[in-house]
């Protein structure tokens, strides 16, 4: 089976994406149409859903985590920072998991580049967020005014400074990641559904495993301690704290952090392709 | 016209019917321990060979379990030949199952683009046929509902206008002139008879051998996987019907 898929050059694959350039397109629209397609408030959501939430988890972890500024600098955006990254990865990797199983009726009966499936849910996932990162802005904006009314500010650190513009980098590396990971659970998914729980599982372990609403030096582990290297090994880490850099702690990124992310997202994504690619004609068989 | 359309060259299909059932980790696991996951290999189509050639229209027979789908699935390059080769020159048009391809939550308006993007046409393309097929299909007053409040045989019309709106070189039509009512049954029949005039080549699959006599020119009988009988439509079509009346 693998010899024939050998032969086809790699200019017919090139070929190939290009001719189905629209239907990833239709894939992205028609997922953000329908997200909120029968909701009174529509479009709206993908604002409100991330501010309500991070108000709960300001409201109840914030009397723990958010008690000093130091290392947080506004607990609120420091929150919600690592709540929109978390979940634009965990809302496209889940899509992109179901994807083939979901176009399984068009999969049968007519011949479409599989990859599409995953990819284009991961791209629409993407839309949603960079819509969503608008709240990010709104929320900055009214602890920024907040500060500039009180004689004594609330949140000292917190400014706006040029490092914001670098904030394109976490977030290409957090979609390369989410596409690397999205091809591989999307094969799984194909051969084994108990990946769908598997993974609901490990999406909410990693909710508390990436510091999101902690800081890791919050948790008193100490310097060097197993449980910390573990915790850092997680690229979620390094993406969340390369955002942050940028946005909230007004610093260029740690090399460690940039590094380690980009090299395990782009293995990741190739380790993806391969699979996906080993793999894509027995799909068939399995849906 | 003898320029191929279709080549199918020794095309064998091997299916493994435990391999297919396996959906859970567990199973696997009992299946591998137990060395039961390699077992019941079958061959769904062994050595199967036949060209198409350009503004032809294939009839394809047998009955049910014969194969017939597997080869309309191989030539639309859906699945993937265990051995041999086919090749296809232009666009394929499959007509689908009804409701595949579509989204059952988009108005039927934007389904056609999304079914026309699937067949790999642009939105721009789609939009110069558009009227066409909202007219073809008859559903002006319902293109704005989603399409999970039509009815089944408006489903079908809609993806048939879209199917054949687009002019596609190779039309593979799977049992589906069957659906929809008498007069929409006409009305298809008549659009395809009229594709034929451009030189579309056709796939045809069907149980009807009147239909077939009127629609194709050639015809093959398929019998657990491979080809029993092949040649001019009239003839095979009486080797199928001795068949049917046989049994």
């Amino acid at each position: 089976m693998s010899d024939t898929a050998k032969k086809i050059p790699l200019k017919n694959y090139i070929k190939n994406a290009y001719k189905y350039r629209y239907l990833m397109q239709e894939i992205v629209r028609k997922n953000v149409k329908l997200q909120y397609r029968d909701s009174v408030l529509g479009m709206f959501w993908t604002f409100l859903q991330p501010l309500l939430t991070t108000i709960v988890l300001v409201f109840i972890f914030g009397t723990v985590f958010g008690k000093s500024n130091d290392g947080v600098v506004c607990y609120p955006v420091y929150l919600l920072i690592g709540r929109l990254l978390y979940e634009f990865f965990t809302q496209s990797t889940k899509r992109a998991m179901r994807s083939i199983r979901n176009s399984a009726s068009v999969l049968k009966k007519v011949y479409v580049p599989k990859y599409i499936y995953p990819v284009s849910n991961v791209l629409s996932n993407f839309v949603t967020f960079a819509i969503s990162l608008l709240v990010l802005v709104v929320v900055m904006g009214y602890f920024l005014i907040k500060n500039q009314m009180m004689d004594v500010p609330k949140y000292p650190d917190l400014h706006l400074s040029l490092t914001a513009f670098t904030c394109f980098i976490p977030v290409i590396i957090l979609c390369v990641l989410s596409l690397g990971v999205g091809l591989i659970l999307s094969v799984l998914n194909v051969f084994f559904k108990d990946i769908e729980y598997i993974y609901d599982v490990i999406c909410t372990m990693l909710f508390y495993a990436t510091p999101i609403m902690y800081r890791l030096k919050s948790l008193g582990i100490e310097e060097g301690a197993i449980v910390g290297r573990i915790l850092k090994l997680n690229p979620l880490y390094s993406i969340i704290e390369m955002f942050r850099c940028s946005v909230l702690y007004c610093r260029p990124f740690d090399m460690n952090h940039l590094i380690y992310a980009s090299v395990f997202s782009v293995v990741t994504l190739l380790l993806g392709v391969l699979i996906f690619y080993k793999n894509q004609d027995k799909f068939i068989l399995h849906i | 016209m003898a320029k191929p359309a279709i080549e199918v060259k020794d095309v064998s299909i091997l299916f493994n019917l435990n391999s297919e059932k396996v959906d859970n980790i567990k199973e696997y696991f009992i299946k591998l321990i137990t060395h039961r996951l390699n077992y019941n290999e079958f061959w769904a189509l062994e050595d199967i060979s036949f060209t198409v050639n350009k503004g032809e229209r294939l009839g394809i027979l047998g009955f049910n379990g014969a194969g017939k789908s597997t080869l309309l699935k191989t030539v639309a390059g859906v699945l993937k030949p265990t051995k041999g080769s086919v090749k296809v020159h232009g666009v394929i048009a499959p007509l689908l199952e009804l409701g595949a391809g579509f989204d059952m939550n988009y108005s039927g308006k934007e389904n056609i683009f999304l079914y026309g993007a699937t067949m790999g046409y642009s939105r721009k393309f789609i939009e110069s046929k558009y009227d066409e097929i909202v007219e073809f299909s008859e559903l002006e007053k319902f293109i704005d509902v989603p399409l999970k409040n039509y009815s089944s045989g408006m489903k079908a019309r809609l993806g048939f206008a879209i199917a054949t709106a687009v002019d596609p070189e190779v039309l593979i039509l799977d049992e589906v002139l069957s659906v929809g009512d008498a007069k929409f049954r006409i009305k298809s029949e008549n659009k395809v008879k009229s594709m034929f005039d451009k030189g579309v080549t056709v796939l045809f699959v069907s149980h009807n051998t009147p239909q077939v006599r009127r629609l194709c020119d050639k015809a093959i009988i398929l019998k657990q996987g491979k080809i029993i009988a092949q040649g001019e439509v009239n003839e095979v079509c009486d080797i199928y019907d001795e068949m049917v009346n046989g049994k």
